[in-house]
């Protein structure tokens, strides 16, 4: 609908029920709305609930029914919108597989240093780097990584908190 | 206790004293608890999706929530339909599906579908049980989730050895601690600030409409007494969706009818002139709005309903009230009176000056001669027949609904059970059944097209069986109206597929499953049968051969903007469609 394209991160706080992700993900395939990433893990034992955090993409319009449609869902305890609210922090994990020898080899570990990555996995021709940080931050170490003999990315998806005293 | 004898005890501890179902394997354990009570009723249907249908003319005719109960896999997927609709037209249904025992979920076993999967985007919300011990809570939320809030149907997943299982049902009350966990709550009562900008804002329109849709229906009565209320109050106009018929008196003056594709043509002028838009429980369907670029264009809207998402979805409203239909129409009558608000008189003189100029166009008008007979008149006929009774009417989808909508005047709510959003053909039927089942002395009738009969007329089993004295009234054209009016308006004249060769007799048709049938072929005979129909007490199908070629007017082409409506056959030509309006449905 009308309106400028905005990123939006957006936690939910759900019950830990068989099949609550599955309508979340039904919810955006059905009605046709973006994820970008999406990261779901138990987070309150006790309780039984589950937190999943959403990048979406959307008009100020969609954005406000991705909230509202997902608040309507009978296991949603809580949708917050963390891009709205104002600050909050966002990270993401990632595993990277670079392959290679000789100069690119000690290249790549340099620019790990660099971005604060660890060289979690190493062989002679292969070193696995994990790396924490904003997913700007991960891009751009992928993209270095890319001519340097970069083979597999695997990447957790963000997550995300409000800054300060306020909780979900 | 074992499982499906809590189903039964859940059902009566609801209130539930009549279902519709049918048996299958994996549902006996259900069937033979039915078997040994006697306090719940059970109707058996002729197909899976009748039951549903059936449940939601119950559940619409009667405010309180229609129960299904259907085997797995087959009983399940053809319930489908059923729960679709019930979706989109927000009633309150409780669906219990059988399903193979827990052991062999996944395993290709006989009968089994995954209906939880199947029917998750179909529903409100579903429930698979997969413990006995678990069944008593989720029978409580399914009843709760279904009515509260905007309803919708719930479906219960019920595998056989859980239904089998010993376990303990408790009292049936829900402890303290189980509705604490309850994760959907949803806001009943509006916000108080709202409420008094909401009336500051009427109490200011100068040329205002109140646009009332199925929400005030789903409300309960008393949110239409109140609307009623409000509305006289203001002395303003107030147009209705299809779905919201009934929640205003038709007969009264400030009712200008049904708004949206086939809608009036003052309700259509008046909400695209208007400075103040009042939406009740209506959801700016494309049906309403035609071209959204071009939609009321200059009015402020007020938007009152009890589903957050339901607003900003299409149009953009200027005052969101978030709430329960009759909490906030009370709310603002409360403020009106508290405000001593007076409405513009001057300027609304204006504006009904206006309006009765749009009236004055008389766009329902048609013309009846002696030889064939108009849909517009048979309808027309029926509701002077029965206007002075307590009748109930559903009807199919097509062109039939459409001149019903227009024809029949409906002076309270819950006495028009009709497919709005999903547009299902063969809904009337089993609705009518459901709603007989629930008025067992109303006259009840369904509004038919022959083809949209055809897709449910195994019901007429049903009927007999139970005694259901329902009426169906066929505005028999011999095609599907409705398509061939799209495909002779927009393709062309090229009626592919939209003529059904080899139709029944239908007086044989009813005569043959014991029911009575007649028939009118010419204008004189339209009373009569129409006496006869409503006379005799058993069910009758009372098959009104009309004109074939009859198209609905007004009509709002889609794609085009809600003023552009063409009036009749011989109001101008009809502007090429763009590209835009053609793909539209």
């Amino acid at each position: 609908m009308d309106g400028p394209i905005e990123r939006h991160t957006i936690s939910v706080l759900v019950e830990n029920e068989p099949g609550v992700l599955a309508r979340v993900i039904g919810l955006f395939s059905g009605r046709g709305y973006n994820i970008e990433s999406l990261t779901v893990a138990e987070v309150e034992a006790q309780r039984g609930r589950s937190r999943i955090n959403l990048v979406t993409t959307g008009s100020p319009m969609i954005i406000e029914q991705i909230k509202a449609q997902l608040d309507r869902l009978v296991p949603v305890h809580t949708v917050r919108d963390l891009t709205a609210e104002g600050p909050h922090l966002e990270r993401e994990l990632a595993l990277i597989k670079v392959m290679g020898a000789g100069e690119k080899r000690v290249e790549s570990l340099r620019i790990a240093d660099i971005f604060r990555a660890r060289v979690v996995d190493s062989t002679n021709e292969s070193f696995v780097f994990e790396i924490t940080g904003k997913p700007d931050k991960v891009n751009a170490f992928v993209n270095l990584m890319a001519p340097l003999g970069l083979v597999e990315v695997s990447r957790t998806g963000v997550v995300a908190v409000s800054r300060g005293t306020g909780t979900i | 206790m074992v499982g499906a004898e809590m189903v039964i005890r859940a059902l009566i501890d609801h209130g539930v004293d009549v279902i519709f179902g049918y048996p299958g394997g994996a549902v006996l354990p259900i069937y033979d608890a039915l078997f040994k009570q006697n306090k719940v009723r059970h109707i058996l249907v002729r197909h899976e999706q009748a039951a549903v249908h059936a449940a939601e003319g119950y559940a619409r005719s009667t405010g309180r929530p229609g129960v299904v109960l259907v085997t797995s896999g087959p009983g399940a997927t053809n319930s489908v339909t059923g729960l679709a609709d019930a979706l989109m037209d927000s009633v309150p249904i409780v669906c219990l599906t059988g399903q193979v025992p827990t052991h062999m979920i996944g395993n290709d076993a006989f009968q089994e579908a995954d209906t939880v999967g199947i029917t998750r985007p179909c529903t409100k919300h579903n429930y698979l049980v997969k413990n006995v011990a678990d069944l008593p809570r989720v029978l409580r939320e399914a009843f709760y989730v279904a009515c509260a809030g905007r309803p919708g149907p719930v479906v219960v997943d019920l595998p056989k050895d859980v239904m089998m299982a010993l376990g303990d049902y408790g009292d049936g009350q829900a402890t303290a601690e189980e509705l604490a966990r309850r994760a959907y709550r949803p806001t009943l009562d509006p916000d108080p600030a709202r409420i008094e900008a909401a009336v500051a804002l009427i109490a200011g329109a100068k040329r205002p409409i109140f646009y009332a849709g199925g929400g005030v229906v789903n409300a309960g009565p008393e949110a239409s007494e109140r609307l009623t209320e409000f509305v006289r109050l203001t002395g303003q106009p107030i147009t209705h969706t299809l779905m919201g018929l009934g929640c205003y008196p038709a007969s009264d003056q400030q009712f200008l009818g049904m708004v949206g594709m086939h809608g009036t043509y003052e309700a259509n002028m008046a909400m695209a002139e208007c400075d103040v838009m009042i939406a009740v429980g209506a959801r700016f369907d494309d049906r309403v709005t035609g071209r959204l670029s071009d939609f009321s264009k200059g009015s402020k809207k007020i938007h009152i309903d009890v589903d957050p998402s339901s607003i900003n979805k299409n149009v953009a409203v200027d005052l969101a009230i978030v709430g329960d239909a009759r909490r906030v129409l009370e709310a603002m009558l409360k403020a009106w009176r508290a405000a001593k608000a007076k409405p513009d008189k001057s300027a609304l003189e204006a504006w009904w000056a206006r309006i009765e100029k749009w009236r004055a166009r008389e766009c329902l008008r048609y013309k009846q001669n002696d030889a064939v007979i108009k849909p517009q008149y048979a309808l027309e006929r029926l509701y002077e027949a029965t206007k002075d009774r307590d009748t109930y009417f559903t009807t199919e989808v097509g062109q039939h609904q459409m001149w019903a909508a227009q024809f029949l005047k409906f002076e309270r709510p819950n006495r028009w059970m009709t497919s709005g959003g999903l547009g299902t053909m063969g809904y009337g039927f089993p609705a009518a059944l459901g709603v007989q089942v629930a008025h067992p002395d109303a006259l009840v009738i369904d509004v038919a097209g022959e083809s949209s009969f055809m897709m449910n007329l195994q019901e007429l089993s049903t009927i007999m069986q139970f005694r259901l004295p329902v009426k169906v009234f066929i505005l028999n054209n011999g095609c599907m109206g409705m398509v061939r009016q799209w495909q002779e308006m927009f393709h062309g004249g090229r009626y592919s597929q939209s003529y059904i060769e080899s139709l029944p007799d239908f007086i044989a048709l009813a005569e043959s499953f014991g029911a009575c049938g007649v028939r009118a072929t010419k204008p004189a005979e339209v009373d009569d049968v129409i006496r006869t129909m409503i006379e005799t007490e058993g069910p009758v199908i009372a098959d009104i051969v009309i004109d074939a070629v009859e198209n609905v007017y007004p009509m709002i082409p889609g794609g085009a903007a809600h003023y552009e409506m063409k009036l009749g056959p011989d109001h101008g030509e009809l502007e090429e469609r763009s590209e835009d309006g053609m793909v539209l449905v």
